[in-house]
């Protein structure tokens, strides 16, 4: 089970040093684990592997869609791969190989595409992906998750390791506020409610999770009553969850620092059209947008992803005939 | 070579030949050309080199094959069942909806078929994946990487051998099948190829170019290959589009070939009685 940390505004371990010290750890208990990197290992921190683990590293070079392919081939020898790239690497470049070489191949390749949306801040729009979670969403079967803290991401890079298949982790590669506590356990595909609330519900997932509940509480004082969900499982999504929860709601926010086409807020609207109460929709996101270069700060502003702009948002929705 | 080994190497290319026709024309159609060009190179790796037991596909000894150029499915149907890993009687359903003979080869469908490819280069990257992997589990194991030379406009080809060169994965050992022609025309003509030995030579692979309808040629490669231990080792087949049949060889478009029409069919029937006459004799002397 989930709790949450008392103070929210405490910053947790750098989301990429979690991943390499968790796989690490994951080595030493499996030779078979193994960890593949494109020339990013100065940047995700795989460096330490090849230092700690060379017999479980494997150096690309520059080639992403070259990795994705050598992934899925020692997969077919027992080798558990996990792959890391800048997510837009990930999606745009090596997509082909990642549906055929993997999914369609019924190969697996766990997959850490890193600094996704405005995460990629200083590296600017050539490094930006608001599109992803659409384009991961179409590949069949595949697992998509964005994590929202070091304690999750620790958690989820454990668990795709136990799966065969095709496994996308978006996070930033810095570190990030914490939302849970050490102790905290998850399951793949179901949300988690980190707040209770009568009026509205927010479903947010990846670090924006912190943003959704420092606007839920930004609302409180304004007397609207906010649930707040973690939908850190894209997909498999969890439909029940957003069934039960939209029960006696006035609105449904959804929060993603990503494209809303083809989405979190999409995929949440796939299952509203087929909940039998009619609620209002806010989906909070991306749309015709390519990314740009700027602090986090700066890009959040700039792209209407900051806790002020669901406040604002929300009340619009409230207001709205 | 032994006369009695190479005869039945050039009974082997005979029957998986005859049997990529028949399968072809029984379907109505199919990616003919770049099937025949490879058929001796299966014959010899099927018929002697690989290591497998075609009644345990999965073996977990065996040397593998990944055929990246994956429209020469036909080709490896054919030898699959002509070397038993299922009856023949299943060559007949190529692409028919539900088949497991799809038109590209599926890992999933297809007992013997090593690795799902269609999506052009691809095959290459898997390849490596697979020798490494070999490499790494000290196993004495091979895997054979069969690619095209039209395919080699795919920049993930480099991106692999770059990797395959880098790791000197010589249980790596890649074969390009050069038959000059692509879907579009010649390879010279659509993106020019220039001297393939020399590059893959400049890419740091020891390379062997024989001749691709020549069994035992074809065979003295692949053993010199085995004997290269400090670097990756290629060898580019320098074969037919169409090979074997001086008809389809003469057909300027003969990447897919459709039995729609009586000269094709006729050309295809020809083929197929002196492919059968062919064996019929040789099965006296094998």
């Amino acid at each position: 089970m989930y709790k949450l940390v008392d103070d929210r505004n405490k910053i947790g371990a750098a989301m990429n040093l979690t991943v390499v010290k968790t796989l690490q750890q994951a080595m030493n208990e499996d030779e078979m684990v193994v960890a593949l990197e494109a020339d990013l290992g100065g940047a995700s921190g795989f460096s330490k592997i090849k230092s700690s683990h060379p017999q479980q590293f494997v150096e690309c070079g520059i080639a992403e869609a070259n990795m994705m392919g050598v992934a899925a081939g020692m997969s077919m020898l027992g080798y558990k791969p996990f792959v890391h790239t800048f997510s837009p690497f990930v999606v745009r470049r090596a997509f082909d190989q990642v549906y055929l070489s993997g999914g369609y191949a019924k190969n697996t390749i766990n997959i850490y595409g890193s600094d996704p949306g405005y995460t990629s801040a200083h590296n600017g729009g050539t490094h930006t992906t608001f599109e992803d979670i659409a384009i991961m969403r179409t590949l069949p079967d595949a697992v998509i998750v964005d994590a929202c803290d070091d304690v999750q991401i620790a958690w989820v890079v454990k668990e795709f390791l136990k799966l065969k298949g095709i496994h996308y982790l978006r996070a930033n590669r810095k570190a990030v506020r914490k939302v849970y506590t050490d102790d905290s356990r998850f399951k793949l595909g179901k949300g988690n409610v980190l707040k209770t609330g009568n009026d509205i519900l927010i479903i947010a997932a990846g670090e924006l999770v912190s943003d959704a509940l420092d606007a839920a509480e930004m609302l409180q004082e304004k007397g609207i009553s906010v649930e707040v969900i973690d939908m850190f499982t894209i997909k498999p999504l969890d439909e029940e969850l957003i069934k039960n929860e939209v029960k006696g709601k006035k609105a449904v926010i959804t929060f993603e620092n990503a494209s809303v086409y083809g989405g979190l807020g999409s995929a949440v609207n796939d299952v509203l059209v087929n909940c039998p109460q009619r609620v209002k929709v806010k989906n909070i996101g991306i749309r015709d947008l390519y990314g740009q270069v700027g602090s986090v700060d700066y890009l959040k502003k700039t792209f209407h992803l900051t806790a002020a702009d669901v406040v604002e948002e929300t009340i619009k929705l409230l207001n709205r005939e | 070579m032994e006369k009695h080994e190479l005869m039945k190497l050039k009974l082997l290319s005979a029957n998986i030949r005859l049997d990529v026709m028949k399968m072809l024309v029984h379907c109505g159609y199919g990616h003919l050309g770049g099937s025949l060009s490879i058929v001796e190179l299966l014959s010899v790796l099927y018929g002697k080199h690989l290591r497998y037991d075609a009644t345990n596909p999965n073996d977990d000894n065996r040397d593998m094959v990944v055929i990246s150029k994956g429209h020469s499915g036909p080709a490896w149907y054919a030898t699959l069942a002509n070397v038993g890993f299922f009856d023949k009687e299943m060559l007949m359903t190529l692409n028919e909806g539900g088949t497991n003979l799809p038109s590209h080869p599926d890992r999933t469908k297809t007992p013997g078929v090593d690795m799902t490819t269609g999506s052009l280069g691809q095959g290459t990257s898997v390849a490596a994946g697979i020798a490494l992997a070999m490499k790494r589990l000290n196993q004495n194991r091979y895997v054979y990487l069969i690619v095209g030379d039209g395919e080699l406009n795919e920049g993930q080809c480099w991106e692999a051998f770059q990797f395959i060169a880098n790791y000197k994965l010589n249980n790596c050992i890649v074969i390009i099948d050069e038959n000059k022609r692509q879907l579009d025309g010649y390879t010279i003509d659509v993106i020019n190829p220039f001297d393939i030995k020399k590059k893959m030579e400049a890419f740091g692979f020891y390379t062997i170019k024989v001749k691709g309808d020549d069994e035992e040629a074809i065979s003295k490669a692949i053993d010199e290959c085995k004997q290269v231990n400090n670097s990756a080792v290629s060898i580019v087949l320098d074969t037919i589009k169409g090979q074997g049949i001086t008809y389809f060889e003469n057909l300027i478009d003969n990447h897919s070939v459709k039995f729609n029409n009586q000269e094709n069919i006729d050309a295809a029937n020809e083929a197929i009685a002196k492919l059968e006459k062919f064996v019929k004799e040789s099965l006296k002397n094998v």
